[in-house]
């Protein structure tokens, strides 16, 4: 029998399609009723008028908090739930393919295998990966989608054009199943629009071509402007992709940035004023300086002074092919006297393994971590210790959820660490 | 009926608890410990203390979106508050209490009102809320 949802504020302002009212009826089973009315609950709680159909959905819902996350994926599968669009996973809290890289009780292990077993079972891609968009889930500009996971929220909306509100727990896999959304916040021209307009002409070019400056430019852009939508000035035509990732994770880790856009790279913001969509007179401007950076970089280190160096991760966003690449080049066959963690998606793994860079990075002792990361399973040796690290997400979340203490530096710089066996940091870059 | 306020119900259920008050806001994750709803932040204020049964007053729920998935851990074992009273209802907390009813789990109420106009009643007083939105002081006529 179906649970009647009580009402909540705002429901009598959605109205709802004739399949959407069918989907409740449980037309489609029982699954997708439960979903649609979790979808619809939802719906009214932000104020929507209407629901949206999403062309797909990416569901973090995989990572084990407690064995509730398992009964809400089983409660949908044994409904006789799938998911009615594309659908990719986020993380969860085991690395199915090497098996042991998580320490976890046996009853969180299976827990945690079955709830990503769950959504596997519900037609969802095992992609396991923060990084979606790296495993060819590429949604189209203007595209709806539901999408979970903030960095992948932001860089969906800001570097590929589609249109995801920011999505969590539960109601990711709801969309998911259902195929709708509650139309509301970015999924609508006037919540795309910037609102904020950040200078950052005057920061050195020779600083904007290197990967370091983004996760720390992320890190003060989310810690400044929240939930605003900011509109970048200065930034170099030839970003990468993998920088812009960088920015984006970390703006969403300090601050709740699903959307930022880049005057002249990202689709939206062909200019300044096409960002804004008026004069951008009309809204405030913030210049990016030196200090304002230095403080940034200073927040991403808790460990003071030259401290040792217990463990090295990389991979917050799960590293890309090009980010391997970097890597294999500034190893260039030493081996590594620290351990180094390298996070990724496993179709990533594998298609480095298709083209023969795995090997050499393993021999060199990088322990390749998939399916999961470090930050949100007990990955790290369990001594304790200062963990260093070239994300801006990983820097962030990692004193809270492995109780290491952090310093941040370049891939750079976590290379010449794990080789020396001592902490290597080059700072100059960040005065002018 | 001894009302006391009436605020918005945002999940309309009824619960019957003693009155505390969160005087920060708070992310149920990292924030409270579902296992025993203690609050588990060493830096909130009222670190230690236990929302399991209370009439909970929360400025404002904040953070991560996990918190829903904290929400119904504190719901399947049974160490909720008896209600919530918020300052400003968001969706995340909100959804997990939805989501654990779609479970079978007891509802637990929401209601969004201004904390400020509870600020006379002491620590402690048991305080029923209804469907309507209504809290009031148990037991009054």
């Amino acid at each position: 029998m179906d649970l009647f949802l009580p009402p909540v504020s705002g429901a009598m302002t959605l109205s709802l399609t004739s399949a959407e009212r069918a989907l409740l009826d449980g037309t489609q089973g029982e699954a997708s009723a439960m979903a649609m009315r979790i979808v619809v609950a939802a719906a009214e709680l932000l104020g929507a008028e209407e629901l949206v159909s999403v062309a797909s959905a990416h569901i973090d819902g995989c990572l084990h908090h407690g064995d509730g996350g398992v009964e809400f994926a089983e409660k949908l599968r044994d409904g006789g739930g799938q998911v009615a669009v594309p659908t990719t996973l986020n993380v969860g809290a085991l690395d199915l393919i090497h098996p042991g890289v998580v320490r976890a009780d046996p009853h969180k292990t299976d827990m945690a295998r079955r709830q990503m077993q769950a959504y596997v079972a519900m037609g969802a891609r095992p992609t396991f990966t923060c990084a979606p968009y790296q495993v060819g889930h590429e949604p189209r500009r203007g595209q709806h989608v539901a999408w979970g996971e903030s960095n992948a929220i932001a860089f969906v909306n800001s570097v590929l054009g589609a249109r995801t509100a920011r999505y969590g727990d539960f109601l990711d896999a709801c969309c998911a199943l259902t195929g709708r959304a509650p139309l509301h916040g970015l999924h609508m021209d006037r919540h795309r629009r910037a609102t904020v307009v950040v200078d950052a002409t005057k920061v050195p070019v020779g600083l904007k071509a290197l990967d370091v400056f983004y996760p720390v430019l992320g890190t003060w852009l989310g810690a400044t402007v929240g939930t605003e939508v900011a509109v970048i000035d200065g930034i170099p035509l030839d970003v990468t992709r993998d920088q812009l990732k960088a920015l984006g994770a970390a703006a969403a880790s300090s601050g709740a940035v699903g959307l930022f856009h880049v005057a002249g790279v990202t689709p939206e913001a062909p200019t300044v004023s096409e960002a804004v969509g008026g004069p951008t007179e009309s809204i405030p401007t913030i210049q990016v300086t030196a200090d304002v950076l230095r403080v940034a970089l200073d927040r991403l280190s808790t460990a003071t002074g030259t401290p040792s160096v217990d463990a090295i991760a990389v991979g917050s966003p799960h590293f890309s092919l090009a980010e391997f690449e970097a890597l294999a080049q500034l190893v260039a066959n030493r081996r590594m006297r620290i351990p180094f963690y390298a996070c990724t998606a496993r179709d990533t793994l594998k298609a480095l393994e298709d083209r023969g860079l795995a090997q050499p990075l393993v021999s060199a002792g990088v322990e390749m971590v998939v399916d999961t990361c470090v930050v949100v399973t007990p990955i790290l040796p369990a001594t304790g210790g200062v963990l260093m690290t070239n994300s801006g997400k990983f820097a962030h979340y990692g004193p809270a959820n492995t109780g290491y203490e952090v310093v941040y530096g370049s891939l750079g710089d976590c290379v010449e660490t794990a080789v020396s066996g001592a902490l290597v940091r080059d700072e100059a870059m960040w005065t002018w | 009926m001894d009302v006391v306020i009436r605020g918005r119900p945002v999940v309309p259920a009824r619960g019957e608890g003693p009155l505390r008050r969160l005087t920060r806001p708070i992310s149920l994750w990292g924030g409270v410990d579902p296992v025993g709803g203690v609050v588990s932040d060493p830096r909130h204020p009222e670190h230690g203390l236990s929302v399991a049964g209370t009439v909970l007053v929360i400025p404002a729920s904040i953070g991560s979106s996990s918190s829903s998935a904290i929400m119904l851990e504190l719901m399947r074992e049974r160490t909720t508050p008896a209600a919530i009273l918020i300052g400003e209802a968001d969706a995340i907390l909100s959804l997990g209490v939805i989501v654990g009813i779609e479970l079978g789990y007891p509802a637990v109420p929401v209601i969004e009102l201004d904390p400020a106009e509870l600020a006379d009643i002491p620590e402690g007083t048991i305080l029923t809320v209804d469907e309507e939105g209504r809290v009031a002081h148990a037991g009054g006529g």
